[in-house]
């Protein structure tokens, strides 16, 4: 431990002799950790952001939109055909055992009018399920209830958007609002949630009773379909034997054969949505990736100072040789100096990282996450680039022959 | 056993490129503790050959170099710097101090390579520049320093690990006449101490302080003269 401790000493040293020598070195070192630290934490960040958006959608999700239909030749788009019902929602519910809970929903935009405020919103009908499938709570007031729903009261749940620009700061519980001239009444107000992962605005929102919406609000000429439902699986192992049984029933129920073509999709939300987790994560490694290459060429700027640092101090190994230095002493002191100068630059640059990452996070409004995993491995890293790129020339000054060294002009 | 240097029929031989140089050709010689032996020889005679192998930088191609009784010539690097280390002592014509190092520091360096504690070595390397009458000076760094006071430093460093010899290699060789003369006082009193001195120099002035000179030339040993009677320190300033 003496000669560790010596050959820290002497490092220590060398390196305070030749200070501006020795921070030009460690400048690539700094860069480079500085780099992976900051892009890690950007890129981790970025995944955060989307997995949080995708937990804000609900968990274990299944969406069934109404399918395609013909009319006087023109084939409407998906969700076109009004063919879904509520009583397919309740039989899913009924005799799908790997379902949760199903959430039937009728879309619809409307001017809402309140006072002198007015404001354009989407206003969807739903079930009391709703708010459970989409991990949604409510800051004030309650749920839209399954009376509300089968009496088609005209009470409304209102989201934060909505409260906001027509409200402002007062409470809207208990206030009177016209949606398409139909007053209702606000009895509950929805959390924050925030950007769904395509950016929009979920909480610009209303929610009224399926019924209301089905008779009172956007009377069709089908006036028992829904549009799209959620469903939600009883948990993630299940969700796809869930989508399986949600298939078959509804192939069942609409007759879908091979005569008949389905009149509906299903789709696997969570699945959509990790794939595109994955891409960011795939993102995130790559600017790791990049970063980690800066650190490499400060590792070759490092074995550069070094070989020069040998050269220059040949006649002193010499000396340390010729009064009873080993090739080991020699070569823990020019590794030591590695080191040295790569652990202080290491920690200088993730110093610099974390208030990069801290910087972009401000002033870009783009998440940064610093996990202390990203700067341990970026410090054992910094000390791994030194003992590689100090090797050589420490081993070269523990090779040389102590005559000719000391003979070095 | 009062040999400490016992060679025997060593010869020394170098290839550079396709030519053989044979720098030392079969010498013999011993040195008794506490001799102060002088090697004279102009430059190429091999004096600086034979320096390396007692120094052991270098080992011999063939012949036997005893030192203290223990044969050096088959060991590997790694004892041979410990044999440095513990047995010799070097003094160099150019002083070879650390730069930007302390007198001190410069004295505990062979006890630092040696893994003696630190309350040790200063203590040892304080006594060391005591003996060569640098006691004061102990954190002068070595730029701060006078060519003779850097020699003596040298000295001292090669002092404290209390070697059986003290291997200097012209060590007047860049000093004016004052401080030679200074320089040999030093030597002339760590010998009256006991300590074995082997000096290259290829001044007689400088010779004429020892009590014994081999003579080189052409790699061989011409001449092997006791002197008897060398010249004192007092002698020297007062003449």
């Amino acid at each position: 431990m003496t000669t560790l401790w010596q050959s820290l000493l002497i490092a220590i040293r060398s390196l305070r002799v030749n200070k501006m020598r020795a921070l030009l070195t460690m400048l690539g070192i700094i860069i480079g950790i500085a780099a992976v630290i900051a892009m890690v934490a950007i890129g981790s960040g970025a995944s955060k952001m989307i997995a949080d958006q995708i937990s804000s959608i609900g968990s274990n999700l299944l969406l069934v939109i109404p399918g395609s239909t013909t009319s006087g030749g023109l084939r409407t788009g998906s969700g076109g055909a009004p063919t879904l019902t509520y009583d397919d929602a309740k039989a899913i519910k009924a005799e799908c055992p790997s379902v949760a809970d199903v959430a039937p929903t009728v879309r619809g935009s409307a001017q809402v009018v309140f006072g002198n405020q007015n404001w354009s919103t989407i206003v969807m009908g739903v079930t009391p399920e709703m708010l459970t499938v989409r991990d949604w709570p409510l800051v004030a007031g309650r749920n839209i209830s399954q009376s509300d729903v089968d009496g088609a009261t005209k009470n409304c749940l209102i989201g934060q958007t909505v409260a906001e620009s027509l409200f402002g700061d007062a409470d809207p519980i208990g206030q009177i609002i016209r949606i398409k001239k139909v007053p209702f009444i606000i009895i509950g107000l929805l959390d924050h949630k925030g950007q769904s992962p395509q950016g929009q605005d979920q909480d610009d929102v209303i929610y009224i009773p399926l019924r209301t919406a089905q008779r009172k609000l956007f009377g069709s000429q089908f006036p028992n379909t829904v549009g799209a439902m959620m469903i939600q699986a009883k948990g993630a192992d299940v969700l796809k034997k869930a989508e399986e049984e949600v298939i078959s029933l509804l192939n069942q129920r609409h007759r879908v054969g091979p005569t008949r073509e389905a009149d509906f999709t299903v789709r696997n939300l969570s699945e959509i949505l990790a794939v595109s987790e994955q891409s960011s994560k795939v993102m995130s490694l790559l600017l790791g990736a990049v970063a980690s290459i800066s650190l490499i060429v400060g590792g070759i700027g490092i074995m550069n100072i070094m070989l020069v640092s040998v050269t220059e101090r040949t006649r002193e190994i010499g000396i340390r040789m010729a009064i009873g230095a080993k090739q080991r002493d020699i070569l823990l002191q020019f590794l030591t100096e590695a080191v040295l100068l790569t652990t202080c630059g290491g920690v200088i640059g993730m110093g610099l990282g974390v208030i990069g990452a801290l910087a972009v996070s401000k002033f870009l409004q783009w998440p940064a996450l610093i996990s202390s995993q990203a700067i341990i491995i970026a410090f054992v890293f910094s000390a791994g680039v030194g003992i590689f790129f100090g090797f050589y020339p420490a081993r070269k000054a523990a090779g040389l022959n102590p005559i000719e060294a000391l003979r070095y002009e | 056993m009062n040999e400490v240097v016992q060679v025997s029929s060593v010869t020394k031989v170098y290839t550079m490129g396709d030519q053989r140089v044979e720098a030392l050709k079969g010498i013999s010689f011993s040195v008794q503790r506490g001799e102060f032996v002088a090697i004279m020889g102009a430059s190429g005679s091999g004096k600086s050959t034979c320096m390396n192998m007692l120094g052991c930088l270098d080992v011999p191609s063939s012949g036997a170099y005893l030192l203290e009784g223990v044969s050096v010539g088959r060991l590997s690097k790694n004892e041979l710097a410990e044999i440095r280390n513990r047995k010799l002592g070097f003094v160099f014509q150019g002083f070879n101090l650390l730069a930007r190092t302390t007198a001190r520091e410069n004295v505990e360096l062979p006890l630092v390579y040696a893994r003696i504690p630190a309350a040790v070595r200063h203590q040892k390397a304080s006594a060391a520049l005591a003996r060569v009458g640098l006691a004061g000076r102990e954190d002068h760094y070595s730029n701060q320093l006078s060519g003779g006071q850097q020699q003596r430093v040298a000295i001292a460093r090669a002092l404290v690990n209390e070697p059986a010899i003290i291997l200097a290699d012209e060590p007047t060789g860049n000093l004016d006449s004052k401080t030679t003369v200074e320089i040999m006082t030093i030597f002339q009193q760590l010998n009256r101490q006991g300590i074995t001195i082997i000096m290259v120099t290829h001044e007689p002035d400088v010779a004429a302080f020892t009590s014994r000179h081999l003579i080189f030339r052409d790699g061989q040993i011409i001449g092997d003269t006791v002197n008897a009677n060398p010249t004192q320190a007092g002698e020297e300033t007062r003449s």
